[in-house]
């Protein structure tokens, strides 16, 4: 039950390992990112597979949110490499789908939802957002399957600013995987959702990366949304990290052991709660959760 | 009251002051053209501060243009592109770049009020350049505002949908690989030009009737990607044109006139826009009141 017993590939592998289509959706090796002497994590190994969901856990300060900018090409890697569906990691790319926290868009911001699905299919081009004929037609077409497939339909041609958080994230849902991309990128999107929307929320994201083979990214302080859909846990904390599948990595000694304390895993109807008389730990509570909104917000 | 009516409205030798005026109109066109498709910007990526910053520091450029002798355009171009470039460099962030606007504005109208003192020409000159003019545009000056507006054009067609892509969700953008920090400058650098341009029909204290008004109207009343700078640009012209066309035979400045018409159609679009709210704006019906201001849910706790 070390890190390298798990799904990955060892650290010191130079070849990823192989998706179906022969790449990977992500690949790091032996990455590590530190801000001056603070180690985040290091020697992390990781092979997503394209259309397999990767849940990314941890307390807050773990390198949760750092992960994501590294994968995003805002932070660079302190040292290893990786890729995504093979190239290189870089400044963004029509490769990543990308989902916000749920922050509203500022109700000055006059733009119905379906525009807000058209600037994730072409918004990175140059020039006018102007089309004629068969293009306009197939752009159309293109945006109100998309709609369609997160059920958002109804509500395209409202202003976003009003629309309800469950509603917006079905939008960006729709926007992010516009440009097909082969690696969906996850930040929390649950936040702020009540539990329907958030099992919604859930449930959609992995129709999609069924039906579309998508790779999922998913970053959050609480497990019970995704657990029907998790295929590997990644749980940071102080440093280290555990990869594997779920009943593998969210066991009270695997936690335990990483964290250097005692810590519990307890399921309770279905659910799975950790705890521990540690601070650190707390990360299902609302209090860690209302902290990440500082400046979000 | 005749006496007051005869100072707004008077329409004795009109087409002869038409003839002479075509200049103007013409600027005034382009004028809302350029303004109508800038205010939608301006409003998404909220800059409304921001160009009332800039115009202090384009009237000041323009009025050491006049005390010096040279093109007035010319002196509120300088003074508007030294003012973006200062706002976008100092002011990355909302907060910082109102307190950063709300230093340079005091500043550059102080200036204004220097130079124009120590002006020596006619004082129709001097006050044109705070509250607008009508003073004919003579040709040299109408080459210096199709050349910029041109240019403007130009930059906004190549930009339009990254930067469109930008304002609206900035992380998510530079996501996708636009380069989200790059288009900022280059965004101030054409709204700098756009108000240099204003200053020289509407003036520096009214640019936001042309840059900001037009574009908040549309935006009431509708959210397509289409129809919003349309409208927009139809209200600019609207009320720079027709403002021209009232102002022609009174002696009073031409900016109330620009003000008044922008101003009306923004009250109209408000209440349709209210009445739109209360209808619904989708099959859905009736949306509620701004849902995304909701406080937040409790987590997990509040399904169960």
């Amino acid at each position: 039950m070390t890190e390298q017993a798990t799904v990955t590939a060892p650290a010191d592998r130079a070849t990823p390992d192989v998706g179906a289509d022969g790449v990977p959706a992500l690949w790091l090796r032996d990455a590590e990112l530190a801000f001056g002497s603070r180690t985040l994590w290091s020697h992390l190994a990781l092979t997503v597979a394209p259309g397999e969901f990767l849940a990314v856990l941890g307390s807050n300060g773990s390198g949760k949110s750092s992960l994501l900018r590294t994968i995003l090409g805002e932070v660079p890697l302190t040292s290893g490499e990786g890729s995504i569906s093979g190239r290189p990691l870089g400044r963004g790319s029509t490769d990543v789908g990308y989902v916000p926290q749920r922050i509203a868009i500022d109700a000055a911001t006059m733009i119905k939802a379906r525009e807000v699905v058209r600037l994730g299919l072409d918004g990175h081009r140059w020039g006018l957002p102007i089309a004629f004929g068969a293009r306009r037609k197939a752009t159309r077409a293109r945006i109100d399957q998309l709609l369609t497939s997160v059920g958002a339909s109804e509500f395209g041609d409202a202003p976003v600013s009003m629309l309800s958080g469950g509603e917006l994230q079905r939008v960006r849902v729709a926007a992010a995987l516009a440009s097909d991309p082969a690696l969906l990128l996850c930040d929390e999107p649950l936040a702020a959702l009540d539990l329907r929307h958030q099992q919604d929320i859930a449930a959609l994201i992995d129709q999609q990366r069924r039906s579309r083979g998508t790779a999922v990214l998913f970053v959050t302080h609480d497990i019970n949304p995704v657990l029907p859909y998790v295929d590997q846990v990644l749980y940071l904390a102080g440093g280290s990290f555990r990869l594997g599948p779920p009943a593998e990595v969210l066991t009270s000694a695997g936690l335990s052991e990483l964290y250097g304390a005692p810590v519990d895993v307890l399921t309770v109807h279905g659910r799975i709660i950790v705890v521990s008389s540690m601070e650190s730990v707390g990360h299902q509570s609302h209090d860690d959760h209302a902290a990440q909104l500082d400046g979000r917000w | 009251m005749t006496d007051v009516w005869d100072k707004i409205f008077n329409f004795d030798d009109y087409g002869e002051l038409l003839a002479l005026l075509h200049n103007s109109i013409l600027a005034g066109a382009i004028l809302g053209l350029v303004g109508g498709l800038i205010g939608v910007f301006v409003m998404m990526r909220d800059l409304t501060f921001a160009v009332h910053g800039i115009s202090e520091l384009s009237f000041a450029g323009a009025s050491f243009a006049l005390l010096i002798g040279v093109n007035v355009v010319v002196g509120s171009v300088f003074g508007s592109l030294l003012a973006a470039l200062v706002i976008g460099m100092l002011g990355v962030k909302a907060r910082e770049r109102s307190s950063v606007i709300g230093v340079l504005m005091p500043f550059g109208l102080g200036l204004g009020v220097l130079f124009l003192s120590l002006y020596p020409g006619r004082s129709a000159n001097k006050f044109g350049l705070l509250t607008g003019q009508i003073v004919a545009v003579d040709d040299p000056q109408l080459v210096w505002l199709g050349a910029i507006s041109v240019f403007v054009l130009l930059a906004l067609a190549v930009i339009w949908r990254p930067l469109m892509f930008a304002s609206v969700d900035p992380d998510i953008a530079a996501s996708r690989g636009v380069p989200v920090r790059a288009l900022s400058p280059v965004f101030m650098l054409v709204l700098g030009l756009t108000v240099a341009m204003a200053i020289q029909v509407v003036g520096a204290l009214l640019v936001l009737s042309l840059l900001v008004t037009p574009a908040a109207a549309a935006m009431r009343v509708t959210a397509s990607a289409l129809w919003v700078p349309v409208l927009s640009v139809a209200f600019a012209m609207v009320a720079t044109v027709g403002g021209i066309l009232l102002a022609l035979g009174g002696s009073i400045p031409i900016s109330p006139y620009i003000t008044t018409i922008s101003f009306g159609i923004w009250v109209v679009c408000r209440l349709l826009g209210s009445a739109r709210n209360r209808r619904g704006w989708s099959r859905r019906g009736a949306a509620p009141t701004s849902p995304a201001r909701r406080p937040l849910p409790t987590g997990s706790l509040a399904g169960q």
